[in-house]
Parts: C-alpha cells; structure tokens; sequence
C-alpha cells in the first residue's frame, strides 16, 4: 500500500465509503420496492448526492443539529440514524424512527441531532438557526445546519434566515445542495444568480462552492466551514453542485430532463464510482476491501427491509397518542 | 403579597420571574428591547406598548431585538425549542401570523406527533390581539379559532392580570407549543395580583359570576362586555352565570356543559368572525353534549363576517357590545 | 329620649378586607324576640358565607335590609328596640342612619395586613387591639390568618391580638426550611420575637394548636395561657382522606367535596372559598411544603405528634373547644388532657371557630382573663 495521501485515515475513507455506499444502496432498494407498489405515500431518493451528506456530516458529532429536506435519506444515515428504524418508518411500521407516523418526508432522530426531515421547503433554515441560538446560548460549541436545495434556497424562509444568522453571529451552516432542478424547474430559470454563493454575499454571509460529487472536496471545504462556525466565526453557505439520480419523486417520469442525461449522469457524475477510482488509485484501500463493503452493505439493506415488512403496523390506539406532551 | 397590577405589568413580571428561575428562558421580538444599534436609549421602547420594559437591565442578552423576520425568528424560536432552550417569542400582533404560520402550524405544532412522541416543543408564542384601538383591519382581528383548529397547538386568552401572570408562567413551563393571546383593550385592566410566581393551570374555565337562568360563555374582552351585560339582566331579574373560557385549546368542555345543564341556556360570545368561530365551536359541541338540558336554541353572538373597519364609529359597531350580549339571553328566556 | 333605647342592627365586619356583604336572607321575622347569640341573617361576601348571630337582645322592630342586597360593611340592616318605642321614632332613626365614616377603615385598609421580616422568613400577620394581654391566633394545615375573621375583631375588644400566617401558607414564605412541627415551632418564636411580644395567650386551631403547644411546653415562660381548638397532637387519629385530598387536589371538582370536611354545614363550602384555596394552592412552592408537612405530621394517615403528656406535664392553664361533628380530627380528642377546661360546641365541624364564632370567642375571652 501506498502513503496515504488523503485528509482522512484509512479507517476514516472505508467509513466514508460505507455511508456512501449505504445511501445508494438504501435509496436504489427503495426505487426497486417502490416501483413494486410496496410503499405507502412518497419518496424523494437521495441517490447520486450521497458525496455531499457524508464529506459534511462526517465533521459533525450528535451535539450539532441538522435540518434536512424531503430527500432527507441520505442527511439521516450520513448523520448516524439507524437504517433499520429509517426503513421501518417509510413503510408506516410501529418500529419506524417516528412510530410510522411521519413518512418518509418526516423521519427525525433528536437523539442524533437530526431535527428531521421536512415536507415544507425552506422550512428547515429558520429550525436550524434556533439550534445554532441553542447552542450559543447553552455555551457548547455544537452548530447548527440546514439543507436547502436549488428551489428551496429562493424561500423567504431561507433568506431571512441568512440575515439572522448573520446579524447573530450564530454558528450556523447554510448547506444548498444544487442538482439543476427544483422538481421539474431548472436551476438557471428560477433562480437569478449563478451561484448561491454569491448570494449569500449579499447577505454577508460567506459562502464557497463545491463540486458535490467529490467527496474530498466537500469534506474539505465543509471542514473548514465548521471549525470556523464552532469557533465563533459565524455562519457560511456552502454550495454543492451536483446531480440526482432519480425523479423529484418516485414516480416522476422526469420529462424535463435532456435525451440521455441519467445515463450521462452515471456514467460521468456517480460520486460513488469516483471515490472508488480515486482510492484505489492511490494505492491506499484495495478493491477488494471496497467490494466486501458492498456485500456488507447489501446485507444490511436486506434485513432493514425484512425487518420493515414483517413489523407491525399501529393500530387505532396509536392515532390519538403524541399530539401534545400532556393536553 | 398581593396588589393591584395591571395586566400588562403581570405579564412583565412573569417573564421577569421565569427567566430569573430557569436560564433556558429567552424572549425574543420586533422591538421587545428596543433600540437595538440605534444611538439614542437602550431598552427604548421595551415592546411596541411597553410590556416588556425594564427586563433588558436585569436579564441582558437574554432579551433579543429580531429584524423583521417572523419567519425566521419565529422558526429559531421553534427550532431552539427542540434544542434546550425555553424561548418566549413575540409576534407583535398575531395578525402578521400570515408571513410565519408555516413555522407555527406545519413545524412547531406537528414535531411531537410527526416523529412519533420523540421531540419536545416547549415554545411559547406572545401576541396582541383585539380591536377596540382603531388600529384597523390588519391589527385588530381574533385569529385565535385559525389555531384552535390545529392539533398540537396550545391556545390561551386570559381575561385579567391574575390570569395572564399565571397563565403565561404555565405556558413557558409547558412542554407543548403554546399560543399567548394578549388583548390590548385589556392591558391597562388591573386586579389583584400575588408577588409570588403561581400558575394557573390549562383545561380550566374560571366561573366569573354565578347564576342559574343562563350561560354565557367567553373569553378575553367578552367577558368583560357579558359582566356587563348579566349586571344589566341581573335588574331584570335574570340571574347569568360567567363562563371565561381562559384557554381555548384545550378547553373546559365539561364546566361549559356543567353549566348548561343547570341553566338550560346558552349564549356564546366571541370578538372572532362567526364563521368556525370559538362561539359556534362551544355551541356545536354543548348541542352535542347537552341537547336534553337546552330550553332554547343556543345563541352566538360574534363579531360580523368583515375585517376590522377603521373608523370607530364603525370598529364600535363591529365588537360585540354588552347590549347584543344581553339581547341574546333575553332571546333565550322567551317562551 | 326614647332612641337611647334602639339598638341597631348591622352588616358585620369580618376580618380585614371585608368592605361589603350580601344580605342573602333573614331568617327571623319582624317582631320576633331575639337573644343574644341567635342566628338572624344569613350574609355572605366574596370569602365567605355564614350566618350571623345577634350581638344584642331585643325586638326586631324592623327588617331595614333586603333580602338579596348588597350593602357597605356597617350598614343600618334592622333595627332593635322594646315596645314602648314608637314607630315614628324608628322611622326617624332609620332616616338619620349613616353609615360610619371609619376613620379606622382607611387605617384599617392600610394596615389590615402587615409584614415581618422574622428568622423563619418573611410572615404576613395582622394586629388589632390597643389593650390587655397579648394573644396570638395560629391557624392550621392549608389555611391562613383569614381563619380567624370571626374572631379577631371581638377578641381585640378586650386583648391586643395578633394572628399570623405560618410558613407555607397564605402570604407567608413558601419555603419551609424544616417542615416539622419543631420547624414550625420555631416560626411561632421568630414571629413572637420580631414583633416584641415577650409572652402572649396561644390560641391554636388544628395544626397550630399543635405548635402552640409545642412552644407552650418548650419555652413556658413565653406562654400564659393555651387555647387548643380541633387540635392536633392530642391523639393518633386523623382523616387521612382529608389530608391527601387537600393536598392532591388539582382542580375545583377534586377539591370542593375534601373542603366538606372542614364543617357541619357543608352549605359554608361556596365557590369563593374553593378558587382561594386553589389559587393558594398554586403558588410555586406551596405543594412541596404542604407535601412535607403532611408527611411529616401525618405519616401513613396518623399523627406523628403526641403531646398530651407534655402537655399535662407543663402545668399550663389551658382551653380544649372541639366542634362535635369534627369530621377531620375526631372530638374524642378533646378529652385526652387530664388538666384542662373541655368544651365540645354541638353542632359545629372542624372549623368551630367559624362556624359557632360566638361562643368561641366567649370561651376564649373568659379563658384568657
């Protein structure tokens, strides 16, 4: 084996290459059951921007917050939450991360600061600004960190929440994940800057873009960005640009796309194979080290998915308990 | 000990002692302190009408100035709520509800139920309500029915200064999220107030005057305006008793319909428009509940279906008076 | 002149903050034959409502008052005088009538509750009465100083009296640092010695006649006489019910049907009453020392203290007066002191003193000369 090159340790690089693995894996499984009538509701699949959650998340512990989007898959297993209880909650089942009663869009993990999965875009800014406050005001130097994609970075919700964060000098990480597309509407139509960054200027707010499909890039650019939030610098934006995979939904049928760009896309833009390539041409992790983590990860999917269908469903008793702490 | 406080002072005074028992307690608004960056006085204003003046010197940065931002501000509030913290955040007059109710409706009041009794929302919401100060249409409505409706959401609107101090300390310790209503008609209105921090409980309707002819239930200035009008009856020979809801969600069904079935009449008095009013909610529900006992159809006497004119000869004309109060139960007694 | 001999007939005063009452019924007629001590009317304020009972003797000449009304404390309700009295003078009396310009009101107003800054912390007290002995009013479990609103004004005719809140209750510190009857005991002293009084007569009801007792055998030369009313510490009984349900209850429904307890007549249990004692009951710090106090003194539903025997040691010349229909601490209790003067008042509850304050007050009066 060669030196190692890279920012992270051997360890740190297979870990890496787990949880991006386990992304794509869990999401490409789901598009399979999906596509079978096997679940309930939406999905909104992570698959090809599995690069940008785990170069962020992997700077991050439990203490900091996370305000994700409704492609939250790859925010929740980058961020720690349990993949069993993930699938158990898209399928509705009493073992579900949120007792079946949130879906896909909604799966939470307070436990490990991930603050949830959210149906209303652009609402995750202002949620991850107050964890930020939190953590200001609790005197530890936990962050907070909101996901918003090309679309949603246009919401009111989004840019007073820049303002705030600034005027606050809160600890505060603005994360906009630029696929092109915000459902079927191109970046380029529906947003008058080219780059987020700039944007986020104007806010005064520092902001750095990325190429979302390079893992080292993004760990590198997110790990400076954080140690600044943490240490009282104050909030950033970073941009990644990147591709998905899949419809804005399952069950898209994604006209709006160009003859020939999924194709493209995984042929060219698959974060997963350009990790790979690059580890293993460096001579640090051997192919077959990678390969053992696929089937391990394979595994893994499977029994989440077991596990989910063969769990129960709640019952009526269920509908009427959580509203409230205490009515 | 116990004296005289206005309502506006027992609100100040129970943020001053929450935050001075629990360090997670921070409040948070347009102008609550007041002269943020600007040269002249600190703690300029201390709320648009002052309610909050005075905590700045004792609890500093615990009090923050917002820019205009509900969305964001009433979004940290809610998103630091999950996260440790105990925030009381102010939206000066729950008419701008429009530009942050997503925060309010979709985020706070779902986070238990959504992620399956795993997340804790203990934040609370301050807000003017009511007319009566020809502030016109956008700064006057009774929105509190929009958010009855949403489960998961807490809904207050005390009637004096006893009520709102310990109502308010109840809403900060509650671990839900809670909507304080405060009715700017009522701000000046005094009663006696104990020194000590106290709590009144939610789900509790408070009988403010006994009686066995007729029920009418209210809440906020209604009460004030139904005390008038069962003042007016009472030389009339026609005994009403008081309902003053104090919290409108949860509500006290059972003393409404406790009530009733002793009175056999009901009159339900709301300064929101009549449509899923509080006023139809409470009839609706007493019908239900309580058909047997009724002598007469119950009566809702609401604000008309019109946004909040300006001019007061016609805001005068929109809230509900003590004479249309009185009218209502005398339409109850006919035979 | 014939009016030397009309006696009239008025809105008591009772207790401090009274200023106005409810003249609710008469329950004598015009004419009738009254004796000192009859109940006359029934009259009721925001606190409380209750029968009054004739301070004169006399005919009823006239019923001034409405059944219904409402009038200022002092007000002229009826007139008394003997047949020989013509109705015209009666006329002109009633027209003259006005009610009194107290100057004491307004002192009275300002002063009705005070302050002391003790050892035991902050106690709320009121004070009435310029001569004779001292004589101090310790109420019991859950209540306050406005127990003795039947009785402060006529003992203040003839003692300086002073009756005070415990710790834990009423406008006094919440915070019990030693929620015991020696704790307790000990804000007896800190109260006695704050306001400069050497020895006093302790008058006790229930919970506070314990402590009275207590300091009565501890610190004798502090004491000179000792009134236990209802008391606590005579005996293992007590209805635990009572005492878990006052402490428990959360709510107006939970709490009305405990308060029952407290008389004979549970008519005297109004909603005034219930939404005090619940807005007492709320206030930060009251549970806990009512918790601990109950456990303390009334651990597994009996008393913790038994002081007959302390009591019949010291020698003390002492008062036991008990409601026979006390439904919280049985009347058999009243014997147990082998030395002392017993009065058991026939139909009167828990709260005796209220209930049948005129013969208490009496009995007290007579006891402490």
């Amino acid at each position: 084996m060669n030196d190692n090159v890279f920012p992270l340790g051997k360890e740190e690089l297979l870990k890496a290459y787990r949880t991006m693995k386990t992304i794509r894996e869990f999401e490409e499984r789901l598009h399979v059951d999906f596509g079978r009538g096997e679940i309930p509701g939406f999905v909104h699949l992570y698959a090809g921007e599995e690069a940008a959650a785990t170069g962020i998340m992997m700077h991050l512990d439990d203490q900091d917050r996370i305000a994700s989007t409704h492609r939250g898959h790859g925010h929740c297993i980058a961020k720690g939450v349990d993949i069993g209880e993930m699938m158990g909650e898209i399928y509705g089942k009493t073992t579900g991360a949120c007792r079946g009663k949130g879906g896909s869009m909604h799966i939470a993990d307070l436990s490990k600061g991930m603050m949830g999965a959210n149906g209303i875009l652009g609402a995750g800014s202002p949620l991850a600004c107050g964890a930020a406050l939190a953590a200001k005001t609790l005197g530890h130097n936990g962050i907070g960190m909101s996901f918003t994609g090309d679309g949603a970075s246009n919401q009111g919700t989004f840019l007073e929440s820049l303002n705030l964060a600034a005027i606050w000098n809160l600890p505060m990480v603005f994360v906009v994940e630029n696929n092109g597309y915000a459902e079927s509407t191109s970046v380029d139509y529906a947003t008058a800057v080219d780059s987020y960054a700039d944007r986020a200027a104007g806010f005064g707010v520092p902001g750095v873009i990325v190429d979302g499909t390079d893992f080292f890039a993004v760990y590198e650019a997110a790990g400076e960005i954080i140690r600044r939030a943490r240490e009282g610098g104050g909030p950033s934006l970073l941009e990644c640009k990147m591709v998905r995979f899949f419809g804005h939904f399952e069950g898209d049928a994604q006209t709006y796309r160009g003859e020939g760009e999924n194709e493209y896309n995984r042929e060219n833009n698959d974060c997963l194979k350009l990790f790979r390539a690059r580890v293993t041409e460096a001579g640090v992790v051997d192919g077959g080290e990678l390969d053992a983590i696929d089937s391990e990860v394979l595994a893994a999917i499977d029994k989440a998915v077991e596990q989910a269908v063969a769990a129960p469903l709640p019952g009526a008793a269920d509908l009427t308990t959580d509203v409230y702490v205490k009515y | 000990m116990a004296r005289n406080l206005s309502m506006k002072d027992a609100i100040n005074e129970a943020l001053d002692q929450e935050m001075s028992r629990d360090p997670t307690v921070i409040v948070m608004g347009e102008d609550i302190v007041g002269g943020s960056g600007s040269p002249g006085e600190d703690d300029a204003w201390g709320g648009v009408l002052g309610v909050t003046k005075g905590l700045h010197a004792k609890h500093g940065d615990r009090l923050m100035d917002t820019p205009l931002s509900e969305s964001a501000y009433i979004g940290a509030a809610v998103g630091a709520s999950t996260c440790g913290l105990r925030p009381v955040a102010e939206l000066m007059f729950l008419d701008f509800m429009g530009v942050c109710f997503d925060q309010i409706f979709n985020q706070a009041a779902k986070f238990r139920y959504m992620f399956g009794g795993k997340a804790e929302t203990p934040v609370t919401i301050r807000a003017m309500v009511g007319a009566g100060f020809r502030a016109a249409a956008q700064h006057s409505q009774m929105l509190t029915p929009l958010f009855t409706h949403i489960p998961g959401l807490k809904v207050v609107c005390p009637s004096n200064a006893y009520d709102a101090k310990g109502l308010l300390i109840q809403s900060i310790r509650d671990n839900d999220p809670v909507i304080f209503c405060e009715h700017k008609a009522l701000y000046a209105s005094e009663t006696d107030v104990p020194e000590e921090s106290y709590t009144v409980p939610f789900g509790e309707a408070n009988i403010v005057r006994e009686g066995s002819d007729a029920t009418i239930v209210g809440y906020g200035l209604m009460v004030h305006r139904a005390s008038e009008a069962a003042e007016t009856l009472a030389g009339e020979g026609i005994q009403c008793e008081i309902v003053d809801l104090r919290t409108l969600s949860p509500i006290d069904t059972d003393s409404i319909v406790e009530s009733v079935e002793n009175t056999g009449r009901l009159v339900c008095v709301d300064e929101a428009n009549p449509r899923c009013s509080i006023a139809s909610d409470v009839a609706a529900t007493v019908s239900q509940e309580a058909f047997s006992s009724l002598k007469a159809a119950p009566q809702l006497v609401t604000a008309p279906h019109t946004p909040v004119p300006f001019s007061p000869a016609l805001e005068d004309l929109y809230i509900p008076s003590a004479e249309a109060i009185a009218d209502a139960v005398r339409k109850t007694m006919a035979p | 002149m014939s009016e030397a001999n009309i006696t009239p007939v008025l809105m008591p005063k009772w207790g401090l903050s009274m200023s106005e009452g409810v003249l609710v019924d008469w329950l004598v007629d015009e004419g009738a034959e009254i004796t000192v001590g009859d109940e006359i009317m029934e009259v009721e304020t925001d606190k409380i409502a209750s029968a009054v009972e004739a301070a004169d003797a006399g005919i009823l000449r006239r019923r001034v008052g409405d059944a219904g009304e409402t009038y200022p404390v002092r007000a002229l309700l009826g007139v008394l005088a003997p047949p020989d009295v013509s109705d015209d003078d009666i006329d002109a009396y009633i027209a003259a009538y006005e009610v009194p310009e107290d100057e004491d009101d307004d002192e009275a107003a300002a002063a009705a509750y005070e302050f002391a800054d003790t050892a035991a912390g902050r106690l709320r007290y009121a004070s009435r009465g310029d001569d004779g002995p001292a004589l101090v009013l310790i109420h019991g479990f859950g209540g306050d100083l406005d127990n003795w609103l039947f009785n402060i004004d006529a003992l203040a005719e003839r003692a300086r009296v002073y009756a005070f809140d415990l710790p834990g209750h009423g406008q006094s510190v919440k915070a019990i640092e030693d929620p015991s009857l020696a704790g307790l005991t000990g804000a007896l002293q800190a109260f006695l010695d704050t306001v400069e009084v050497n020895s006093a007569h302790l008058v006790g009801h229930s919970m506070g006649a314990a402590v009275a007792a207590r300091l009565a055998c501890d610190a004798p030369e502090r004491v000179q006489s000792l009134t236990l009313i209802g008391a606590a510490g005579l005996g293992p009984e007590i209805n635990a019910d009572y005492i878990d349900g006052f402490v428990g209850a959360e709510s107006r429904r939970e709490l009305k049907p405990v308060l029952f307890n407290l008389f004979a007549d549970s008519e005297l249990v109004n909603r005034s009453m219930v939404d005090d004692l619940l807005k007492y009951k709320r206030i930060d710090g009251v549970q806990e020392a009512l918790s601990s106090l109950a456990t303390e003194l009334f651990p597994g539903g009996t008393q913790s203290a038994q002081l007959t025997g302390d009591i019949d040691a010291s020698g003390l010349n002492t008062l036991v007066i008990w409601g026979s229909d006390d439904a919280v601490i049985p009347a058999a209790h009243a014997q147990a002191l082998g030395n002392a003067s017993i009065e058991i008042i026939d139909g009167a509850g828990h709260m005796v003193q209220m209930e049948k304050a005129s013969a208490v007050n009496a009995l007290i009066l007579a006891h402490i000369e």
